[in-house]
């Protein structure tokens, strides 16, 4: 039976991409954003999970305004990493997991989420920065890659509350693939951010922390938070946020099991325009 | 029956919703069309020219021209398809986001290395936060 076995979650700001591409981490503007992700480097090595169930959003790269699912599956082979406009990001292809996509696919659907099934997309930082944080600079990533994008660009983007059911539905589908797999699931993106109007540079270190504690401690509170206090506290693009409560959702105490360990904590600003959020969770035996 | 909005009144902030969308729908495609290279030199070519085989707004070409996103994000245009404009022109992320407030890049970098800007004030239109249009621009680049 595959099994969710941690959770991780992590901003994803284009800059920390290019700051790795382009040999920066060791700047001192850089260093203390780098100097939170050792561990999670080291944890990855001695947690190397058979799939990741990355969850994030695409910034108007694979989905234009023709087409905006709410929430959309990979279930391709591999999905190449974009050219946002400044040239595609030199890591490496990211390999698929068809075989268990399209059964969290088929079992999602049936516990009522209508997913889109994307079968073909280019993946862009949303995807690729939460991997060079984890990863480093590999010449392929450590293992297969489940691609789940959510619409956070047009409004409404889903509710909290309804992201955090998705993870619960996702956990069940995960827990019903018959093949013995270890999986992670990985929320992406926040945390206090905004990106647009005389607003812009906006970051809420208090908000940021008490939504740290909650999704660790009172996920179901995390999950009730409505949009227009993550557009007034955390900024525009803070909105992201809800993109963790998946990934909270389908951790094992949401389906009565024990709460899980918390392997790491990280918080820093500023990352570019954005502040810096990072967790690792575990579910326990 | 209209619908709920609740995020009229955040001082700063255009929601990209779907009325926004519908008004920006040709301009953020035209940004779109800025992720294949040999339209990024072709833009680069001759601007204008360009923008009217778009079925945009005369505003909305005027707004691109000048590189003024306040105008752009009032015309319907989304931050994450305007970026394909700041991409092309060799701008980070950090650039367009400032280039809104009326900072120079220098007064933005140095406020978000000081932890960014607070919420305090910029909750609800109204306050005195320095996002309020009162306080507007907010630095020496917009008082030129």
């Amino acid at each position: 039976m595959a099994k969710i076995t941690a959770s991780v979650y992590t901003s994803h700001v284009p800059a920390i991409g290019a700051a790795i591409d382009l040999g920066k981490t060791q700047e001192p503007y850089w260093q203390p954003v780098f100097k939170g992700y050792e561990f999670s480097k080291q944890w990855m090595k001695d947690n190397k999970p058979d799939v990741i169930f990355l969850v994030y959003n695409d910034h108007a790269t694979a989905f234009s305004l023709e087409m905006i699912p709410t929430f959309a599956i990979g279930t391709a082979a591999e999905f190449t990493p974009a050219d946002e406009g400044w040239g595609p990001r030199p890591v490496p292809m990211v390999k698929g997991h068809p075989e268990l996509a399209s059964h969290i696919a088929q079992s999602v659907i049936q516990q009522d989420f209508d997913l889109t099934i994307v079968n073909k997309m280019d993946v862009d930082h949303g995807l690729t920065v939460p991997l060079s944080l984890m990863c480093g600079q590999p010449q392929a990533w450590p293992c297969p890659v489940i691609p789940f994008a959510v619409n956070v660009v047009q409004y409404p983007v889903p509710s909290g509350q309804r992201c955090f059911n998705l993870g619960k539905a996702i956990r069940k589908a995960v827990e019903s693939f018959d093949k013995d797999l270890n999986v992670q699931i990985w929320g992406t993106g926040g945390m206090s951010h905004q990106l647009q109007g005389p607003r812009a540079g906006l970051i809420n270190k208090e908000f940021d922390n008490a939504f740290l504690d909650k999704l660790i401690a009172d996920p179901a509170a995390a999950a009730a938070i409505p949009h227009i206090d993550y557009v007034r506290e955390a900024g525009s693009e803070g909105i992201e946020l809800v993109m963790w409560l998946i990934a909270r959702g389908a951790m094992a105490d949401i389906d009565g099991g024990k709460p899980p360990k918390v392997a790491h904590r990280f918080y820093h600003v500023p990352a570019s325009n954005t502040a810096v959020g990072h967790l690792i969770l575990e579910n326990q035996r | 029956m209209s619908l709920e909005k609740p995020y009229l009144d955040v001082p700063g902030t255009t929601i990209f919703d779907a009325e926004q969308s519908r008004l920006g729908y040709h301009l953020n495609q035209f940004c779109m069309s800025l992720m294949k290279a040999a339209n990024r030199e072709r833009f680069k070519a001759n601007e204008r020219a360009y923008l009217d085989e778009w079925p945009m707004t005369e505003e909305q070409k005027q707004a691109v021209l000048a590189r003024d996103l306040n105008r752009c994000i009032k015309a319907g245009g989304n931050i994450y398809f305007l970026a394909k404009i700041g991409a092309t022109d060799g701008k980070s992320f950090q650039q367009m986001a400032g280039s809104m407030t009326g900072m120079t890049e220098e007064e933005y970098r140095d406020m978000m290395i000081k932890g960014g800007r607070s919420a305090e004030g910029n909750r609800v239109v109204g306050e005195d936060g320095d996002a309020q249009a009162h306080h507007q621009p907010q630095g020496k680049a917009g008082k030129k």
